[in-house]
């Protein structure tokens, strides 16, 4: 297969891709951002460990208390431990954003494959996708939770599918320029198999702008569950996740604002830092973008 | 230009068409019986009875799904389950409020974002820039009603400069209105302003590098009227176009901005469907916010053969 060089592996192509080009330099930014990142992440799954409360211990005498030294950032209004609760709540929070960050890349990438490669199904995929664009996420998202119940497969699952439409479309762009390079016409013409054809010389292309799309599915799924949970379409409330944490939070803003405040502060963080390493990788990744911008 | 519009309005058809069809079976191919899900554990044999007969769940799919359309072409979004009122009713109550802080936040982003985009294109790689887009990316990553929270506790019971939550009719009281508007629209305006002020950034900075900007200035051109009249006019398309997608953000943002400040828009009628397993009522609220966002896109891609005139289809 001559002419252009192949891709062979996945990896290889990912990491040939994040090569940086001679001019780029790491900023400060991306190095707190991914640090910021890591000690959130490390914090929340290896919370069961150190948190001082029970974060379902309910105590009718200690409601709404203020920071003290049993309870560092004081109580809900359940008389529970804030500070068990956030640290705690993020395991959900995160697992969600990852789990519908995975789920739609991988649904996506597969009807965009196709979608790309085969002419007569892109033309009714991508009206079904036009369509599913065309509704707010947040609504179908809400619909999907009142129909499959407010478990966490069925908050991840509201919340990938409206992204699904979204990568599709990358993947779809990606495809139909790369079908047209010599060595996927060569690989037809040697009478390769359509699933090899699509996996093995379409599919890696993709990967690239693909795995920077899944670090804004994260960031945006885990901000949709709060949203959801603040309307009362989300996870269980006897889950504490982030969102469930601010939902319950409302009623006594006015007198005890931390309960709002603390794991908004969290999400904002664990958000803010995975969109900047998202633009990092981008950057990276497209050095055409980078270059435009000097 | 004519055939262009039409085709364009044509193509609205088959979206519409889908989203339709789609909420149509997003209840009926839900696993479990539709009835039971939206009465809830609690409901007995009549409740369930009651609810199938409104919605016609007991006829064959294709009966319902024509049934449906017929009922949408007559303007027919159904019954709410708990009111027992027609929805198309419930939501013109509703929608006023919506559709005044909506309007309201659109112009005050477009007039905040544009120019701190220009701006920080214009002062590219100084602290300028750096600020707007540090602004730009907090703005996507804070929930809106953390924002909406925040400047509560700010300007409503630290400073009691505005009132808390509220709303009242700008044709009763004009003041009281603005009083009780600025804070939700200031709240739904940051993810918004964000994003806007992003793209024309962006698209600026392409712009900026063109030939006809270094003549414009070559000539003496006075720089204000270069980046306003010359360069923004030619990055418009760019940002017109995310001021339509980004009005699904918008959308969402109402439904949560109306909860957090008591608003009684359409909004909160989804908000408090959700709470009270009103079904037809969300099934309408995404209908219509579909619509509307599909039309505010179409009158968007029109409106481009006008910013652009080399924009000839």
């Amino acid at each position: 297969m001559a002419g252009q060089p192949q891709p062979t592996s996945a990896m290889q192509v990912v990491l040939g891709a994040i090569q940086l080009p001679a001019s780029f330099r790491l900023g400060v930014g991306p190095i707190i951002a991914a640090v910021v990142l890591v000690l959130i992440v490390l914090a929340t799954a290896t919370a069961y460990l150190y948190v001082p409360h029970d974060p379902m211990n309910m105590n009718a005498l200690q409601r709404l208390k203020g920071p003290s030294e049993t309870f560092w950032l004081g109580t809900d209004p359940y008389g529970r431990d804030l500070f068990s609760r956030v640290m705690i709540g993020g395991q959900v929070s995160l697992l969600i954003g990852i789990g519908a960050a995975i789920v739609s890349v991988f649904i996506g990438l597969v009807i965009g494959l196709v979608s790309g490669f085969f002419r007569t199904a892109d033309a009714i995929i991508m009206r079904i996708m036009d369509a599913l664009m065309a509704i707010p996420s947040i609504l179908l998202a809400i619909a999907l939770v009142a129909l499959n119940g407010p478990s966490i497969w069925s908050v991840i699952f509201a919340i990938t599918i409206p992204e699904i439409p979204r990568v599709v479309r990358l993947v779809r762009s990606v495809v139909l320029s790369a079908r047209e390079e010599p060595y996927v016409e060569a690989a037809i013409a040697l009478g390769s198999s359509m699933s090899k054809i699509l996996w093995q010389h379409l599919m890696p292309n993709t990967l690239a702008p693909i795995i920077v799309q899944g670090t804004y599915i994260c960031a945006s799924a885990i901000l949709t569950e709060a949203i959801l949970s603040f309307l009362g379409a989300g996870v269980s409330t006897e889950i504490p996740t982030w969102g469930n944490i601010m939902a319950e939070g409302r009623m006594f803003f006015q007198i005890k604002p931390e309960l709002i405040f603390w794991p908004g502060l969290m999400l904002s963080l664990c958000i803010l830092s995975i969109n900047l390493l998202g633009d990092t990788a981008r950057d990276m990744l497209d050095p055409r973008l980078k270059k435009r911008e000097a | 230009m004519l055939g262009y519009i039409i085709r364009r309005i044509l193509a609205v058809i088959p979206v519409m068409a889908i989203v339709a069809i789609f909420v149509f079976l997003l209840l009926r191919l839900t696993p479990g019986d539709p009835a039971a899900i939206i009465a809830g554990d609690s409901a007995t044999p009549a409740q369930l009875d009651r609810i199938r007969e409104s919605l016609g769940l007991s006829e064959p799919l294709h009966v319902q799904l024509v049934t449906w359309i017929g009922q949408l072409f007559r303007g027919d979004l159904g019954t709410s389950i708990i009111s027992n009122q027609p929805v198309t009713r419930l939501i013109g109550q509703r929608i006023w409020p919506t559709l005044q802080i909506g309007t309201l936040t659109i112009i005050l982003s477009v007039l905040i974002a544009v120019p701190l985009g220009v701006l920080a294109a214009w002062r590219h790689r100084t602290w300028v820039d750096y600020a707007v887009m540090t602004f730009s990316v907090l703005g996507f990553s804070i929930p809106v009603f953390v924002i909406g929270y925040i400047f509560i506790k700010i300007f409503a019971i630290d400073l009691r400069w505005l009132p808390v939550q509220g709303y009242s009719a700008p044709s009763e009281n004009l003041q009281a209105f603005f009083l009780r508007a600025i804070l939700p629209c200031l709240t739904l305006a940051t993810i918004y302003v964000a994003l806007i002020a992003r793209m024309t950034r962006a698209s600026m900075l392409e712009v900026l590098g063109e030939d006809y900007v270094r003549t414009a200035r070559a000539k003496g051109v006075k720089e204000r009227i270069v980046l306003f009249r010359h360069a923004l006019r030619n990055a418009a398309v760019p940002i017109m176009t995310i001021i339509g997608t980004g009005f699904a953000l918008l959308i969402s943002g109402v439904v949560v901005t109306e909860s957090v400040f008591n608003i009684p828009g359409i909004g909160r009628l989804t908000v408090d469907a959700i709470l009270a397993r009103d079904y037809p009522v969300i099934q309408a609220m995404i209908l219509l916010t579909s619509a509307i966002y599909v039309f505010v896109n179409l009158l968007i891609d029109i409106s481009y053969t006008f910013f652009d005139p080399r924009i000839r289809y």
